[in-house]
């Protein structure tokens, strides 16, 4: 084994794609003929003669294709995976095992209410759960992902303050939060008015009040915020939005922090999202499908998307008619087969399980950081909660950035950490692990990171031409970005 | 069940480190008027044994196509999924890795996003396919406000088909609600149960944004696109095609094929479960020239140091991670598990296997409008063409409901509650995995035998 790779060997040559295989007429699809087959049944100007270029393999190549793709990806159960701000926590077995009960899986979203009665009842009570967790009075499962729960959520603020008066024109949103955040601000019709976060990464009451109008809709927070840092003053800044007729909206993505620790709805938060595949430990599947459910206080109850499932004498309706309701954000009811498996993970962990869970997080969070605090510079000295945030400010001076420290990472055989975010942290390093990782990984993971801080110093180029021992090395993104290459096509005769 | 896997010990010697004595400490700088009321009151933790039961216990209560015979579509379609499908989305290294942004460690998920983008681009006939969208209504509303960044100004003016998905229409109402420039105009549909195309001609023009219809539409029917699309051409109008039963293209001339500017949809049918409708993934793809004012993830092609080809996100300023408030769209995700269910279920079937499927789709639909109306003297709601979903009309809908449940038979979808005009319509569905013995009971229980 050479310097350049301390951990496995892992580089190969890549499968080619599905289209650079198989045979003309290979199918892994069998269908006998049927009687009554081959008469006109669609005018043959509506017919299409064939599918260019699409694959021709048999089944044991699919499989062999997929599985092969597979081994070129790190993934939780493989690798330790310590994305800050993304609660890439251990996504349980049994969780998979029940959503693929026929009877989860296989009900249609137009049956009768009468014949979903046990779809209908999982919903309900998942949604009561999620509220007595966030200390929120009702909640919606909608929501397909956390930036459409944002969505929902600003346009549930934007329908109650139209009702009140007018919807205002602006959303405050602090230069840590997540991209989405002003994002869905823009679609829902408003202008963001971005706040700065103080010398110890926390917003202030008094920064807010500065720019808080009677054109202000409402103030988005993220709690804990990017930094892992506990708002504190939260309570103060509710008061301070709530006086000139605001909102305060909560991005609940960092939840994982606060479950017995300190409940949203005490906090003032009027409007929060959950997002179910980070907390409530639905798997992240390469990049959805999540799920994200908003909260709301009593006075918003009737803005909430429809349909709301309703209990009437022991059984459960759907209800459309609530005329004050921002309508219909999806299809159906959300991502059914992802509340399922939130709605296991709750019920197997209880209360003092989901409590134990945030608790271990913090520990895991702040023994990794007392770990890594020799070597490399804190962002800011503020106690953390579930992640901790680190620079590349020691490492800069031997030319290494965080993008090296990253890929060599890799070379270890460890995910990175979230990097370059938050945005006001120069070459931020944000390291969330997660309580389902035991003290052996956090340790070996803190000497791999302490190994790269002593590279850094001693053989900067070794760094910085890092990956070595990956199925590919450092692609070239700006050439992919400048001549965008979006799909396979046949070669030219 | 418990899947932190800290012992005392483990606990004790972590705090040591930190220079705590309590796991409380860590978050003693919490207001206190906050920690003193942050019990969750809930039941506690059960076995896994005790946690299958109670599931099982929920499932049991719901009617599934094991014990019901179901001719259900609109929207979520009942279909065959090869298992090689499950197989490989069960794999970890998929299911439990993130979106990938760490590019050399995740060629696996960006190789099989790509070659879905291909898979998509030539379903469809179109030029470029994004990497999945929520779903085919989210991505319906995308596609407007796509439409909307492209065109100017002037044109504000939305055209959306009234045999469109009503549920979709619902979601294009409520993401437009708060744009107040744009207005939503609805198109009737005609006594083939298509869009029409002569109040089309009368409306459409130099205003309009775009034009959207269902292909097949939310009655089944394969709609007429060449007038459509000759009304856009001739306003400015951007064509959009919105596909709910995209396993219809295997076999139907391609919206690119009648020149559809954008063409999206629901995916659900190529391999993913029904799931109570959710999740299934968005699918959108659009002219090459338009691609950077798309919604959602791309994966590109590219190379590494040493030539060796390898897959990355791209196009990323577009998005809202870099481009905050002034991105395409605010959407972080794709549906990735679900858009790779889509691939391998296409790559199982492959370009004889997807045709073959429709072909049975559509012999078994037909065999079944044709022996409801011959045999069981119900009458066609509309004239049009359609792949494996029609509209009956039964006058004794209502009355026949309790036969039905006799039989477990779910013969299809009321309209009325979505359509006043379509009292005693029922909007039916057939696929493969209707077998003929169902066929005739569905029949014969029309028939009132």
């Amino acid at each position: 084994m050479s310097e350049h790779s301390p951990g496995t060997d892992l580089r190969r040559s890549a499968p080619p794609l599905i289209f650079e295989s198989g045979s003309p007429g290979r199918s892994g699809f069998f269908w006998p003929e049927e009687k009554g087959e081959g008469g006109e049944k669609i005018p043959s100007e509506l017919l299409r003669d064939d599918i260019p270029g699409f694959p021709e393999l048999g089944e044991l190549e699919v499989l062999r294709h997929f599985t092969r793709l597979s081994h070129l990806n790190y993934a939780i159960e493989s690798q330790f995976y310590p994305l800050g701000s993304c609660t890439m926590k251990y996504n349980p077995k049994v969780n998979e095992v029940v959503a693929r009960l026929p009877g989860f899986s296989s009900l249609h979203p137009l049956a009768p209410p009468e014949l979903i009665q046990g779809a209908l009842e999982l919903l309900y009570e998942l949604e009561e759960m999620l509220a007595e967790i966030s200390g929120m009075a009702h909640v919606t499962l909608q929501p397909a992902a956390g930036a459409q729960g944002e969505l929902t959520g600003l346009m549930v603020i934007r329908a109650c303050l139209r009702e009140r008066s007018n919807p205002r024109r602006k959303i405050i949103v602090p230069d840590t939060a997540h991209g989405t955040n002003p994002a869905s601000s823009t679609l829902c019709g408003y202008e963001v008015v971005q706040i700065s976060s103080s010398n110890r990464g926390m917003v202030e009451a008094a920064k807010v009040a500065e720019v808080m109008d009677e054109e202000v809709a409402a103030l988005m927070l993220t709690n804990p915020n990017t930094l892992g840092i506990f708002e504190k003053n939260i309570q103060e800044i509710a008061e301070v939005v709530h006086k000139k007729g605001g909102l305060v909206y909560l991005d609940g993505a960092n939840l994982n922090a606060l479950m017995g620790i300190a409940k949203p709805g005490d906090m003032g938060v009027d409007v929060l999202h959950i997002n179910l595949h980070k907390t409530f430990s639905t798997p992240h599947g390469g990049g959805g499908p999540g799920a994200g459910p908003v909260g709301v206080k009593s006075f918003l109850r009737d803005f909430l998307p429809v349909p709301r499932i309703l209990k009437k004498d022991g059984s459960f309706v759907l209800r459309e008619d609530f005329a004050k309701s921002v309508g219909r954000v999806r299809s159906f009811f959300g991502n059914f087969g992802i509340l399922v498996r939130a709605y296991a993970y709750i019920i197997s962990l209880g209360s003092d399980g989901l409590e134990e869970a945030s608790r271990m997080a913090l520990l895991n969070a702040n023994y990794l950081r007392k770990k890594l605090e020799g070597a490399y510079q804190l962002a800011y000295p503020e106690p953390c909660m579930h992640e901790c945030v680190f620079t590349d400010r020691l490492q800069q001076r031997h030319g290494v950035a965080t993008l090296d420290i990253a890929k060599r990472l890799l070379d270890y055989g460890f995910h990175p950490p979230t990097i370059y975010f938050p945005l006001v942290v120069s070459g931020a390093l944000m390291i969330e692990p997660t309580e389902t990782e035991n003290r052996e990984i956090l340790d070996a993971f803190a000497d791999a990171m302490n190994s790269i801080a002593r590279e850094a110093k001693e053989h900067p180029d070794l760094v910085k031409g890092a990956p070595y021992t990956t199925p590919v090395g450092r692609l070239d993104e700006a050439r992919a970005a400048r001549k965008p290459v979006l799909r396979w096509e046949p070669a030219k005769e | 069940m418990r899947y932190t896997p800290h012992t005392a010990s483990d606990k004790e010697q972590m705090l040591r480190t930190i220079g705590l004595s309590r796991i409380e400490q860590l978050f003693d700088h919490i207001p206190q008027s906050l920690r003193e009321r942050a019990a969750i009151s809930l039941a506690s933790g059960l076995t896994e044994v005790k946690v299958k039961k109670r599931m099982a216990a929920l499932a049991a209560k719901n009617a599934t196509p094991e014990g019901w015979s179901f001719f259900l579509g609109g929207g979520i379609y009942h279909h065959a999924i090869p298992s090689t499908v499950d197989a490989v989305i069960s794999r970890s290294e998929f299911s439990t890795s993130y979106t990938p942004y760490q590019p050399e460690v995740s060629q696996g998920t960006l190789q099989a996003m790509y070659e879905f983008q291909t898979l998509m681009c030539q379903l469809t006939g179109m030029e470029v396919s994004n990497a999945g969208l929520y779903d085919g209504a989210s991505a319906t509303a995308e596609a407007i406000l796509m439409a909307r960044r492209i065109q100017s100004e002037s044109r504000r003016r939305v055209f959306v088909s009234r045999s469109l998905h009503p549920q979709y229409r619902a979601v294009v109402s409520t993401y437009l609600r708060n744009l107040e420039d744009t207005e939503l105009v609805e198109i009737p549909f005609d006594r083939n149960g298509g869009t029409d195309a002569e109040f089309l001609a009368r409306e459409v023009d130099e205003k309009a944004m775009c034009v959207v219809v269902g292909y097949p539409n939310f009655f089944g029917v394969i709609e007429e696109l060449a007038p459509i699309q000759e009304a856009c051409a001739r306003s400015g109008a951007l064509f959009v095609t919105v596909t709910t039963e995209p396993l219809s293209l295997a076999l139907l001339k391609p919206p690119g094929a009648w020149g559809a500017d954008i063409a999206v949809g629901e995916g659900q049918s190529l391999g993913v479960p029904m799931s109570l409708g959710g999740p299934g993934f968005g699918f959108f793809t659009c002219r090459k020239k338009f691609v950077r004012s798309l919604p959602g993830r791309l994966a590109g092609e590219t190379v590494d140091h040493e030539g060796r080809r390898g897959f990355v996100l791209t196009l990323s300023t577009r998005e809202q991670h870099i481009r905050r408030e002034k991105a395409t769209s605010n959407i972080c995700t794709s549906q990735t598990l679900c858009a790779l269910a889509a691939t391998v279920f296409m790559a199982t079937l492959g370009k004889s296997g997807m045709r073959r499927l429709a072909e049975v789709n559509v012999c078994r639909a037909h065999d079944a409008q044709g022996r409801l109306v011959k045999d069981a003297g119900l009458a066609p709601a509309f004239t049009g063409p359609f792949f494996n979903e029609f509209v009956l009309r039964s006058k004794g809908l209502a009355r026949s409901q309790s036969r039905f449940a006799a039989e477990k038979i779910i013969p299809g979808i009321p309209l009325a509650p979505w359509y006043p005009e379509l009292q005693d319509c029922l909007l039916v569905c057939v696929t493969e995995m209707n077998e003929g013995e169902e066929i005739e009971r569905l029949v014969r229980t029309f028939s009132g035998d």
